[in-house]
């Protein structure tokens, strides 16, 4: 589920990357990925935390995951 | 923090200076077996944190150990100020030659703590200061070098206090003023210190204020008074409201988003920060706005805890409207702040855009926050519009205010 | 001119890796000229980088890197390090060093005072957001990152000093907008003790040609504007000033404290209306709003040109 201002969204390549996961997991600075035995989890209850900082969208591979802002439907990716 | 008067003789004794061979008691056998112990007439003083208590009737004198545990039962259900007592103290009544004042406070311009000593104990220092300014002596001492004796010495003899007296009180006072220095007091005093027939002294009222800050410091000394760390010892006790608040800046580390205080007008407040709060609060109340509480956001909330004091306050019965106003932010987002407020009346079921009367938070992130305000309808304001202007417009809204 | 600082001072930052540092270091590099930040000091924390600013374990170390005498330090450590981290500083010729760190007992900050009289050097704070020189540089997290900052300070005729770091901004911001720059501007700490009040800043301005007029922010506690009224009435300061006062509201409340830790009231002389009576009668303008704050200043500096 979406959080009320914010969704991320990955592709499926994306969520089954181990690594990824990880990175994902150690780059978010409100814990909105978690690496759940080298698969990335969505954190629900963190998705309303999001800072904007796009560290994620940088730390993927370019389309791979995306930072959806559901007050202007924006998004942040590359 | 201040101490119960039981709690200051307690520190007052355990630096080495003398007390009367008082007891503290919370129910009125345990009073009599004081009472019984002292063997002689005796004092029952009502324990609280309030001024005022002897003209209450929370100080009463006993001669017998009967009339001990008879006082001690009436004062122990009278309620000062709307203070209730935490217990009694009972006090052996000593005769006294003479009552002085020996007191150590922070100078807050000078940077240095200052001693105070008058030869006219008894009463309010301040009133001897005004009144008889001879009569008190004071002094400035370092924080960084070990007091001498003489530095008491000095501020005792200027009242023209000599002879045995001058010595006896001289140790007295300098101990004092170091206990004041290590347990981090905001304010140490002994009123009176009395003169008994013998020429000994004893400490017998004392009043101590601990730096809340410091008391991490002293949890060895605070644990053997018994003071839980849960016991704030604010000059009001605090409500389930500001309890709740308390429980909300708890919910993680990010930021602050409390120091709630509970008013009971209608416009619930969700303000910002320490000196904007002090302001907007100010300027709702000179528009004739009647502010449900006071409360501050700062250092960049996290969104949950923005939420939960916008709920917290839209819960609080009777307001009908919250204003989210701030100074302007550099640390703190915009947009953070107004998913927190926005979160809070769509989880309670209201329309932001009714139940925000205005949004006023510019500064950091504050296109992103408007934004999001804008997909929302909640009326909101730029750095052009005045903390006060914004203060107006929210009072404004309230109906029953205009 | 500026007071306490300008783009040639050098400066540390102790406790730079920390959260708040890391940013307010970025910051400081970033505003006006670009902060000269020599380096950073976190024990245990030597070799290290924040934004290029290299990190040592001791002020020793940082002084000796820099090869010369280190002007300034940003102190942003945990309270109950702070005192011995501002006692190094000191120790090393430091001469000037902001406090951030919020929540230090009086007893550590009257240390630090008097160790810093001792030796000459000045405190500003504890429990501020520091200094800043409008287009030129700034010590501290006050105005926010750079482009905020840019924002809200402009170069200009005002020293402006405050007891809230972030009301500095919103003032400065509301003078900016009435076409009033700022000449130096101040957060001097919200504490009970702090390192500089308004009087002891005040000879600073007053030997600063740039700055024609002072806008203070003001709180209930302590007895620290009747100071700056004395201060005022016995240096015939060339100065006019205009003073805010918030938190009036706490005259009702005595005893307890709002915003600020020194901001309780302990006796008459600390309440919010006796304040402004003793500003009055120095002959300092208490606006009642912010936003009236430009004109009587325009006004004021119209009266003494
Ligand atoms: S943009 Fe930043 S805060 Fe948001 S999900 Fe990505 S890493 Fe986390």
């Amino acid at each position: 589920m979406a959080g009320t201002f914010i969704d991320v969204e990955l592709t499926d390549e994306a969520r089954d990357d181990a690594q990824l996961a990880q990175e994902l997991e150690d780059t978010c600075p409100v814990d909105i990925f978690a690496n759940r035995e080298g698969r990335t989890e969505i954190v629900e209850e963190n998705l309303d935390e999001c800072v904007l900082c796009e560290m994620c969208v940088v730390a993927a591979p370019p389309g791979a995951v995306r930072v959806l802002k559901l007050y202007d439907d924006t998004s942040l990716e590359r | 923090m201040r101490f119960f008067e039981y709690e200051a003789r307690e520190i007052v004794k355990q630096a080495g200076i003398p007390v009367t061979d008082f007891g503290f008691a919370t129910s009125a056998d345990q009073a009599r077996e004081i009472a019984e112990r002292i063997d002689g007439a005796t004092v029952i003083k009502s324990q609280v944190l309030t001024g005022g208590r002897m003209k209450a009737g929370g100080v009463q004198f006993a001669e017998t150990v009967d009339e001990a545990a008879e006082h001690a039962e009436a004062i122990l259900k009278l309620e000062i100020n709307d203070h209730v007592p935490r217990g009694v103290l009972v006090d052996p009544r000593a005769e006294l030659e003479h009552e002085y004042y020996a007191g150590v406070v922070w100078d807050g311009i000078r940077k240095q703590p200052v001693m105070l000593f008058s030869d006219m104990g008894g009463i309010d220092i301040e009133e001897v200061a005004e009144k008889h300014p001879d009569h008190v002596g004071r002094a400035h001492f370092s924080t960084l070098r070990p007091l001498s004796d003489f530095q008491a010495k000095e501020v005792i003899a200027a009242t023209g206090v000599t002879g045995r007296p001058l010595t006896r009180i001289t140790p007295i006072l300098t101990r004092l003023a170091e206990l004041f220095l290590e347990r981090d007091m905001t304010l140490a005093e002994i009123n009176p210190l009395g003169e008994l027939a013998d020429g000994s002294f004893v400490a017998l009222d004392a009043h101590m204020d601990m730096e809340t800050e410091a008391r991490p410091r002293h949890k060895k000394l605070l644990e053997d008074l018994g003071v839980g760390s849960e016991e704030t010892r604010q000059a009001r006790e605090s409500t389930e409201f500001e309890l709740a608040g308390e429980e909300v800046d708890a919910m993680d580390h990010r930021g602050v988003a409390g120091n709630v205080t509970e008013f009971d007008g209608n416009l619930g407040l969700v303000i910002g920060a320490g000196g904007g709060s002090l302001t907007l609060f100010d300027a709702v109340r000179a528009h004739g706005g009647d502010p449900a509480n006071y409360c501050e956001i700062g250092g960049n909330p996290s969104v949950r805890k923005a939420a939960g004091l916008a709920k917290l306050v839209l819960e609080k019965p009777g307001v009908d409207k919250i204003a989210v106003m701030m100074s302007i932010v550099s640390n703190t987002r915009v947009d953070i702040v107004a998913r927190g407020v926005v979160k809070a009346c769509l989880e309670l079921g209201y329309d932001p855009a009714e139940k925000i009367a205005i949004f006023r938070v510019p500064g950091a992130w504050e296109e992103e926050g408007f934004k999001i305000l804008d997909h929302y309808g909640v009326e909101y304001t730029d750095r052009s519009v005045s903390m006060h202007e914004a203060a107006r417009r929210a009072v404004e809204k309230i109906p029953s205010s205009a | 001119m500026s007071i306490l600082l300008d783009e040639n001072t050098p400066f540390i930052v102790q406790g730079i890796t920390g959260r708040e540092a890391v940013s307010l270091t970025r910051e400081c590099l970033d505003y006006g000229a670009g902060a000269q930040v020599v380096g950073g000091v976190t024990p245990g924390r030597l070799g290290r980088q924040v934004h290029g600013v290299p990190v040592f374990d001791t002020v020793e170390q940082a002084v000796e890197h820099h090869g010369g005498p280190i002007q300034g330090s940003v102190v942003t450590v945990p309270p109950a390090f702070t005192k011995d981290a501002v006692l190094e500083a000191i120790e090393h010729g430091v001469e000037l060093i902001v406090i951030v760190t919020e929540r230090i007992p009086r007893r550590d900050t009257a240390q630090m005072v008097e160790r810093a009289n001792e030796k000459g050097a000045r405190i500003i704070g504890p429990n501020c957001l520091g200094v800043i020189v409008p287009d030129v540089i700034k010590m501290g997290g006050i105005g926010g990152p750079a482009q905020d900052a840019s924002k809200a300070y402009t170069p200009g005729p005002v020293g402006v000093i405050s007891r809230s770091g972030g009301m500095t901004t919103e003032m400065s911001s509301t003078l900016t907008a009435a076409g009033l720059g700022q000449s130096t501007a101040v957060s001097i700490g919200g504490d009970a003790i702090i390192g500089s009040s308004y009087a002891e800043l005040m000879p600073l301005f007053e030997a600063d040609d740039q700055t024609e007029a002072i806008v203070i922010y003001t709180e209930p506690g302590g007895r620290m504007e009747a100071e700056l009224a004395e201060w005022v009435r016995e240096n015939d300061s060339r100065l006019p000033i205009v003073a805010f006062m918030a938190g009036r509201f706490m005259d009702e409340m005595p005893g307890m404290s709002f915003g600020h830790a020194g901001t309780i009231v302990e006796g008459k002389e600390d309440t919010a209306a006796e304040k402004i009576a003793r500003l009055g009668e120095a002959g300092i303008q208490v606006a009642e709003e912010i936003s009236e704050i430009p004109d009587l200043v325009k006004q004021k500096m119209g009266a003494t040109a």
